[in-house]
């Protein structure tokens, strides 16, 4: 079970697992993405499935429903994709890490994997989306807010015995980067020093793909798709080079090397 | 290309690290008091030291974070124990 974190919120946490179970999915893996944000429930728009929920993560803790398999959404478009929604309508106290931990439990024999959209902050949502994971996905952009967030939560994660998360760097602005604007993939490897799982850089398409209800990982002209097509190809034990996003193709070659000497 | 100001990733990067100086000392439970154990160790062995009166501090300033301590000697040893 792969929670997604980032402390901050607005980095991109939803979409990533929107795009990493669309894309783990096209791959044949049987993916079921729980929205552990009760209150602010998003996913479920992200990947344009807003219509047909009955149950949600409340119901099935509180057993409103009779089993977890009646909350879960079949995907339009994947058959071997799920969505488990949060409740809109409570708060994060609404269930426990007890009954998070048995949901997960009941769900890990069925599907290949098994991802968490952690709401924002450390508080009681954070406890309860990290409570049954066994990996974690650490959500950044190279902003100076994000990047401290994401090290506090590197921190807290430690604490919950979840020692080697990875991270996605991610709404990169090649552009910026050129002209020093922006700190770069080296800058934030350095502070944060935690293994990079992938660089998604700025793209448009991802507004567009969110405004359609269908993750950009299925559109083939995304430069977005294309990163979180490789971060998937890496989750399954590929190695894909890092995408250049300076123009400078020795750059990451050195960062890939620099992770490999580890 | 004509700025004469650093770029400000720079910047970014220099706040980041001062920031996260603070934030690691802070939320990392224990460290400034194991801290203070091996410093007490490491010293005791030259000098005598009042122990209660050490002051051990994290200190940061626009432009350096320090570590600050101030250790009142009893009197020098004469000699390594």
């Amino acid at each position: 079970m792969i929670v997604v974190t980032s402390g901050k919120g607005g980095v991109g946490k939803t979409t990533t697992v929107a795009n990493i179970g669309t894309g783990l999915a096209l791959r044949h893996k049987k993916v079921v993405m729980i929205d552990a944000d009760i209150g602010l429930r998003n996913l479920d728009v992200v990947m344009g499935l807003e219509n047909r929920i009955i149950y949600d993560l409340v119901d099935v803790a509180e057993k409103t429903c009779r089993s977890v398999h009646k909350a879960l959404i079949k995907d339009k478009r994947l058959s071997n994709l799920f969505l488990l929604p949060a409740a809109q309508t409570r708060n994060k106290d609404a269930i426990s890490p007890e009954q998070m931990v048995a949901i997960v439990d009941e769900l890990k024999e069925e599907f290949d994997y098994i991802l968490v959209d952690c709401p924002a902050g450390i508080e009681r949502g954070f406890d309860n989306a990290v409570a049954a994971a066994t990996e974690a996905i650490v959500v950044t952009t190279p902003e100076v807010s994000a990047v401290r967030d994401a090290d506090r939560i590197i921190g807290l994660l430690q604490d919950k015995e979840i020692y080697d998360p990875v991270l996605i760097l991610n709404r990169l602005r090649p552009d910026m980067v050129r002209k020093g604007d922006m700190m770069d993939v080296d800058d934030i490897n350095d502070i944060l020093a935690i293994k990079l799982l992938g660089i998604v850089p700025d793209d448009e398409e991802i507004i567009i793909s969110t405004n359609k209800g269908e993750p950009a990982v299925l559109n083939n002209h995304s430069k977005a798709g294309e990163a979180f097509r490789n971060i998937v190809r890496r989750m399954e034990g590929e190695e894909v080079p890092f995408m250049s996003v300076n123009g400078e193709p020795g750059l990451f070659g050195r960062f890939l090397k620099l992770l490999n000497g580890k | 290309m004509f700025r004469d100001e650093t770029p400000s990733k720079n910047q970014a990067v220099e706040r980041l690290r001062l920031i996260l100086v603070h934030d690691r000392a802070k939320v990392s439970t224990g460290l400034l008091e194991q801290l203070r154990g091996e410093i007490i160790n490491a010293i005791s062995k030259y000098v005598e030291i009042e122990e209660e009166n050490i002051e051990i501090e994290l200190n940061a300033t626009e432009s350096k974070a320090e570590l600050v301590a101030n250790i009142p000697v009893v009197k020098v040893r004469r000699a390594v124990e």
